[in-house]
Parts: C-alpha cells; sequence; structure tokens
C-alpha cells in the first residue's frame, strides 16, 4: 500500500498537470497569439472561443497545485519556497488575463488596456510555467535540517538559468502552438487563415526547442543520460523521440491539406509525448536530484481519503466538462459572439 | 533596512486573503440571488425576473473573475510563504482543500460558462439549472474551506506525531468543534452582504426614477431577506462566541478587551486597551453585561487576558476594534431590514425617501463586517497558525527577505490597480442598470429548439429595437 500510493498519486498528479497544460495550453495560446489579430472584431472573436472554458480549464491548475500539497505535502513545501519567485509571478501574471476576459466586455470601447493585458499576461504565465518546469528539472537544492527533515536551501534566483530560460520559451511557443490549431479548428475567415499560416512556423520552433532540452538534459545531468542511454531502457525509450517526429509530420500534412481537427489533437500528442520524455527522465524523483514520490508522500490515510474523492470526481469533472465543450461546439464565426 | 520577514509574511497572506474574501462571498450570495430570481422566473414567466438575472448575472461575471485569480494565489501561497505549514499540517488541512477543488471547484468554474454564454444557446431549464449548480457550487466550496479554516481554530480527529499532524477520523477534522458555527456565521454573512448591495442598487434607482419596477422588486426581496437573516445572523453569531469562548477563551477575552478574570465581564462601548499596563484606557462599560451574555449568569466569569502568559495572548487592540465594528455593523443592519419591512407593511416604503436614501448608502457596510469578523477569528488565533500545533512564527518558508518584500510590493500594487478597476466596473454596470431590451426566452418547452445563438440575437435585435427605453 505505502508503496502503490504514492505512485498512484503521481499518477494523478500527472494527468492534473497534463489535463491544465492541453486545456489552459491552448487558451493562453490564444493569448499569445493576441498580438498578432488585425482588429477588434478578430480579437473578440478569437476570445470568444475560449470564454466559456477558460474558468474550467483554469481550475485544473488549482488541482496540480492542491494535489502536490494533498498527496505530496514535502515536496510541495520545498518547490514553492525554491521556485517562489516563478510562481508569484505566473500568479500575478494570470491575474491580469484572467480579469480581462470580463473587464474587456465592460469596458467597451475602450478595449486596449485589457487587449495588452491579456496579451501580456498570458505570454508572461506561459513563461513563468516553462521557468518552473525548467527549475524543477534542473535540481533544487535541498538539505536536511535537524529535526524538520529537508527544506529547500538555495537562493532566491537558483531557478534562473539558460536552461530554464529555454524551457519557458519552449512553452510560450508550444502553447502558442496549441492556440493556433485550437483557433484554425474554432474560427473562420481570416483569423483560421491567419492561424494556418501561424501553425507551421510554430511547430517547427516547438520542435526545436522540444530537441534542445532533449539533447541538453542528457548532457548536462548523467543521471537522465544514464536513464536513456544505458541497456536495456535504450531499447524500450528509441521509439518515443522518433514517435513525437512522426505526429509532427502529420500535424504539418494536416495543416497542409487543411484539416481542422487533425492538427489540434496531434499537437496535443506531441505535447503529451514532451510530457512523457520528462517524466521518464525525472522519475523516481518528484524533487529531483532527491526527493523522491515515496519521500514526499502525504500519510497514507491522507492519500487514501483525498484519493476516493478523486475516483469519484474525476469521472463527473470529465463528464461535465465534455459536455460543455459539447454546448459550445462548432465554429465561432466571425462577427459573432456569446457577449 | 530591517524588516521582520515574519511579519512581512503575515502581511502578504492578510493582504491577499482580504482582497480574496470579498469576491467570494460576494459570488456565493449573488449566484444565489440570481439562481432565486431565475427560479421565480421559471415558476412564474414574469419578464422582470428574467432582465434581473441577467442584470446580476453580468455583476457576477466579474465579481467571480476577481474571486477566482485571487485564489488561485491563495492555493500557492500556502507553499511559497507557509512551507512549514504546509507539511506540518498538510495531512489534515490539504485534503480538504483538495476536496473543495474537486467537488466545487471545477463545478463552478465549468457551469459558470453555461451559465454566462448560454442564456440563448441551451434550453432555457438547462441554463436555469447551471444557475442552481453555481450557486450550489459557491456554498460547497465555503463548506470545504470554513471546515479546513475551523480546523485550525479547533482541531480534532488527529494525532501529532514528530512534530507533524497525522489524520485519525475525517469526520471529526472536517466536523471539528467550530466549523458548524463559523459556516453558518460566514455563509449568513455572505447572503445578508449581497442582500444589502441589492437593496442600495435598487434604492439608488428609485432615488433617480429609473427602472420603477426592477428596483421595487430589488428592494422589496433585499429588505425582506435583511429583516430576517440579520437578526437570524446576531443569534448564529452569539452561538459562535460561545463555541469560541469554550476552545479559545483567549480570544473572547481579547473580544471583550477582558484582563482581570476574578472580576465580572463589562460590556466595553469604547476602550483602548493597554497591553503594557493589562487594563483598558477611557473605558466607557455597561457592568456585567458581557458576562450576562456569554455565561447566561448575572455573576458569570470568564478568564481574563491575565490569566494566560504574555506569549499566548493574541494581539488585543486589532481583536477588540474589529470585533466593535462587526457588531455595530449588525445592529445597524437590524435596524436597516426592520425599519424597511415595517415601512413596506406600513405601504410607504416607495414615498419614504430619508430611507430610501439611507439605504442607498449601505452597500459597503457587510463587506467590512466580514472583513472585521475575520480580523477578529485570525488574529484572536494569535499566536497560533494552527491552534496549539504550530506557532506562526515557526510556520515559514526559508525564502530570503527580499523575495518577501519584493513578492508584497507587487500584491499590492497589482491587486490595488486589478481590483479597483474591477470594483468600478462593477459599478459602472450597475450605472448602466438592467438592459430593459432584453426579451426572455419562451420558459420550458424549448429543449427541442435548434441551437443557434444568431437566431436568437437577431430576434433580440429585432424585438429589442422598437421598444422605448422603459424606465
Amino acid at each position: 500500500m505505502e508503496w502503490y500510493l504514492p505512485l498512484a498519486w503521481g499518477w494523478i498528479i500527472a494527468a492534473a498537470v497534463a489535463m491544465y497544460v492541453i486545456l489552459d495550453g491552448f487558451d493562453l495560446g490564444i493569448g499569445i497569439l493576441f498580438p498578432f489579430a488585425k482588429d477588434e472584431h478578430e480579437r473578440d472573436q478569437m476570445m470568444n472561443t475560449v470564454a466559456p472554458f477558460w474558468d474550467g480549464n483554469e481550475t485544473w491548475l488549482v488541482l496540480g497545485g492542491g494535489g502536490l500539497w494533498v498527496a505530496f505535502p514535502k515536496a510541495y513545501a520545498i518547490v514553492m519556497p525554491a521556485l517562489y519567485l516563478p510562481v508569484i509571478v505566473m500568479l500575478l501574471a494570470l491575474i491580469f488575463r484572467g480579469v480581462s476576459f470580463e473587464f474587456r466586455w465592460v469596458a467597451k470601447p475602450n478595449k486596449s488596456v485589457w487587449n495588452i493585458t491579456f496579451a501580456g499576461g498570458s505570454i508572461l504565465a506561459a513563461f513563468c510555467q516553462g521557468l518552473i518546469l525548467g527549475g524543477l528539472i534542473q535540481g533544487i537544492d535541498v538539505q536536511t535540517q535537524p529535526n524538520i527533515g529537508p527544506q529547500f536551501a538555495g537562493g532566491a534566483f537558483d531557478w534562473a538559468t539558460p536552461f530554464s530560460l529555454l524551457c519557458g520559451v519552449g512553452v510560450v511557443l508550444g502553447y502558442a502552438l496549441l492556440g493556433a490549431t485550437w483557433l484554425n479548428m474554432k474560427t473562420d475567415e481570416e483569423v483560421a487563415r491567419r492561424s494556418r499560416r501561424q501553425a507551421p512556423a510554430l511547430l517547427a520552433a516547438v520542435l526545436v526547442a522540444m530537441g534542445l532540452v532533449s539533447l541538453w538534459t542528457p548532457l548536462a545531468i548523467d543521471r537522465i543520460w544514464d536513464r536513456w542511454f544505458s541497456l536495456p531502457n535504450f531499447l524500450f525509450l528509441w521509439p518515443i523521440p522518433l514517435i513525437a517526429l512522426g505526429v509532427a509530420y502529420l500535424v504539418w500534412r494536416g495543416l497542409e491539406n487543411g484539416r481542422e481537427i487533425g492538427p489540434f489533437f496531434g499537437s496535443i500528442v506531441l505535447f503529451l509525448l514532451g510530457f512523457l520524455g520528462l517524466a521518464i527522465s525525472t522519475f523516481p524523483y518528484l524533487v529531483p536530484p532527491h526527493i523522491t514520490f515515496w519521500d514526499a508522500a502525504a500519510a497514507p490515510a491522507s492519500q487514501i481519503f483525498a484519493g476516493i474523492g478523486v475516483a469519484i470526481m474525476f469521472p463527473i469533472i470529465i463528464g461535465y466538462t465534455v459536455l460543455v465543450y459539447w454546448l459550445f461546439r462548432g465554429k465561432v464565426r466571425a462577427g459573432e459572439g456569446y457577449h | 533596512m530591517d524588516f521582520d520577514p515574519n511579519l512581512i509574511a503575515r502581511l502578504q497572506f492578510a493582504f491577499t486573503v482580504s482582497f480574496h474574501i470579498v469576491f467570494p462571498a460576494f459570488s456565493i450570495g449573488i449566484s444565489a440571488y440570481v439562481a432565486t430570481l431565475l427560479l421565480i422566473w421559471a415558476k412564474t414567466g414574469a419578464d422582470r425576473f428574467h432582465r434581473l438575472a441577467r442584470f446580476w448575472t453580468k455583476i457576477f461575471a466579474v465579481s467571480f473573475a476577481m474571486g477566482v485569480v485571487s485564489g488561485i494565489v491563495l492555493s500557492y501561497q500556502f507553499g511559497t510563504n507557509w512551507s512549514r505549514y504546509s507539511e506540518v499540517v498538510g495531512n489534515v488541512v490539504a485534503p480538504l482543500i483538495g476536496y473543495e477543488v474537486l467537488t466545487a471547484f471545477f463545478l463552478e468554474a465549468t457551469f459558470l460558462g453555461i451559465m454566462l454564454f448560454g442564456w440563448d444557446r441551451v434550453p432555457a431549464w438547462l441554463h436555469v439549472l447551471s444557475a442552481c449548480i453555481v450557486a450550489t457550487g459557491t456554498a460547497i466550496s465555503g463548506f470545504w474551506i470554513l471546515s479546513a479554516n475551523s480546523w485550525m481554530h479547533t482541531p480534532a480527529g488527529f494525532e501529532v506525531r514528530d512534530g507533524v499532524a497525522y489524520p485519525l477520523d475525517w469526520l471529526q477534522i472536517i466536523f471539528n468543534p467550530s466549523f458548524p458555527y463559523r459556516f453558518a456565521h460566514m455563509m449568513t454573512a455572505a447572503y445578508l452582504t449581497t442582500a444589502v448591495v441589492v437593496l442600495s442598487v435598487g434604492c439608488r434607482y428609485l432615488l433617480a426614477n429609473r427602472f420603477g419596477e426592477d428596483a421595487r422588486t430589488m428592494v422589496r426581496m433585499a429588505v425582506g431577506m435583511i429583516a430576517i437573516v440579520a437578526p437570524l445572523q446576531l443569534i448564529i453569531g452569539d452561538q459562535h462566541g460561545l463555541n469560541t469562548l469554550h476552545h479559545q477563551p483567549a480570544k473572547v477575552a481579547a473580544m471583550e478587551g477582558h484582563w482581570n478574570g476574578d472580576e465580572p465581564v463589562a460590556l466595553s462601548l469604547f476602550a483602548i486597551p493597554n497591553p503594557e499596563a493589562e487594563r483598558n484606557d477611557y473605558d466607557i462599560a455597561l457592568p456585567r453585561v458581557s458576562g450576562l451574555i456569554l455565561t447566561h449568569e448575572w455573576d458569570g466569569r470568564i478568564k481574563g487576558l491575565r490569566d494566560f502568559p504574555r506569549d499566548q495572548r493574541p494581539p488585543v487592540l486589532p481583536v477588540f476594534f474589529a470585533f466593535r465594528i462587526m457588531v455595530a455593523i449588525g445592529m445597524l443592519l437590524i435596524a436597516t431590514g426592520l425599519a424597511g419591512a415595517w415601512l413596506w407593511w406600513r405601504g410607504t416604503l416607495w414615498e419614504t425617501r430619508w430611507y430610501l436614501k439611507a439605504a442607498s448608502y449601505v452597500w459597503p457596510l457587510g463587506f467590512i463586517a466580514i472583513l472585521s469578523g475575520w480580523v477578529v477569528t485570525e488574529v484572536g488565533r494569535q499566536p497560533w497558525v494552527a491552534w496549539g500545533i504550530l506557532r506562526t512564527a515557526d510556520a515559514m518558508s526559508p525564502v530570503s527577505t527580499g523575495s518577501l518584500v519584493i513578492s508584497l510590493t507587487l500584491f499590492v500594487l497589482v491587486y490595488c490597480c486589478v481590483f479597483s478597476v474591477g470594483v468600478y466596473y462593477i459599478n459602472r454596470l450597475i450605472n448602466r442598470g438592467p438592459d430593459p431590451a432584453i426579451i426572455a426566452p419562451p420558459r420550458g418547452g424549448a429543449a427541442n429548439r435548434p441551437l443557434s445563438a444568431a437566431q436568437d440575437a437577431t430576434r433580440g435585435a429585432i424585438a429589442g429595437g422598437p421598444e422605448p427605453a422603459a424606465g
């Protein structure tokens, strides 16, 4: 039990983070692509494609952070202080972007401020999420204190490295790709045409970023090199990058052929493969390079109690999330909105 | 410069949580109000209820968005600023927050999409249902967060091993001794606060001769609600106080400014508590009255602050004054409700301009009372963050003072700018008022309608065009 529980919770957190990255990924992506829209009508159209969903999407972030606290309080207590500034700046950026959804409509016709906060907030939040990801992967300085156990022992800017900056840029590009393929699926006319032009360029940029991260991590960190290139691991793992390249090719082909649904879901698969790769690199560490899932686990009674809630509520949440996406299915056409 | 990091971390949490609580309290209230309006509309078919529901939904949307974004901050702040707290009580408190996310946040956030954007897109019954689900979601959210908070005041169902709390009995944890009182007190406060805002808005319109029928409906509903709920809140608050006396006597002693446990407890109307001299300066007090309220005995005694070692006393001044502000506002709201109900019953409510005028200014009172109440209970819990388990001074993260100062500064700047704009926009929406051009869709029987927003938008434009703006 004490062995399986933390593992099960690892899957739950991974699922929540994956859901977040996919769902909020495309709506942050809309914000990232906002500066490229030509006029207010196009921006209205873009925003309308996510307006009914953004709130639910962002809730996965609360589940990711809250879930980490529930299941792995020691990891939560180390990661948050270690990544203090990127986390705080991300939260502030999300404030600006979240309120822009409502303020922009109320501010009519003076929307320009809230266009800037929406775009700026989205870009900054995505970038900070990349910093957090990079800061975690490269490892956190932990020392064991007498009586209270392992604590964060580094400095306020330990996370700021070229690698984490690369991750930040990568996440911005990745979200923009999700946003572009979403718009390609959910809009028509000029907005859809532009996103079809943007998507291949973003796809190429994302592949470059993923390639750089995939090379950088094993070269810089021996543990990750051993994970991928020792035998027999390599025999099982070598297809993953190839599958990613194959998926990227399908996305590109889909865009060329004017497909709408395929490229969006292909981009999601690409994201999930990247996520899988990072998970393979860092497992069994939740806070590399010292704290494993088992080290950080909450009391089994707490993991069981909260786990029951997850088992009951996850299917229900997925159910009504699907319901809302279905109710607001179809394209948001130019000049049409919910407001 | 030499900052006390603990003080900065506390200031930051006090600041962010105070800003936050205003919006969920309002959201809990308005979502329930909108759901009520829509249910009445579904039953009676009277257009004004639909119009009002649409109007308050717009305000709800702005308030809810601010509640969401300021709430996400809190869920991360436990870790960023209070990592020792997260570790020591995480096993017990975190699952309660987890349940809040699972059972409430997703529910609210998802059905909010239908509530805000589904007016013309989904069948009327589904829309009304969504509004009810959102209102229920906000109440469920209140249930869990107040359970977690109450546990910090009156921990139960746990044991401490190696300085870390472990759960023993989840029912005892969730329904810890102060939870039923705190939950009832806070939810009532949220509904009361919203009723007060609705009253002020309605009165504002009446004084300006705008939206006559809609405004009267708002005022009637609000006056009725306040007249019942404000006195009820007094009783609930009294019971909550007795519960606190049992579990956290030092807090009650601070609330009363009661130093000497050997003397009967006076009801201090005004005083400046002097923690150094351990007495009240400039005391204006009714002897024995508080003792009578708290113990129901003429000669009732409770522990005084001097009965507690200095390092176990909460800061007296904020608790003492915040308690007085809260109670004074409570009394004022009871008067507002009863006076309104009296005038209504006499049939002179619409002509009594002094009442409408006074009532148009009461809107902030509920919020101030809520903030004061939280100051009483949270400052009153000091020096503990989790009563008897962990002191606030020992709960901090190992982060640099510089990081704390930077983040506090950013929070103050961003919150002041974003949320004051939000309040400004809410005010702007209120000034615009309900849109008389909006025609309610047919009730029921709409389930088979094709889902077309464009069609309805056209219909609304045609129907709304030639009609003169009413009110």
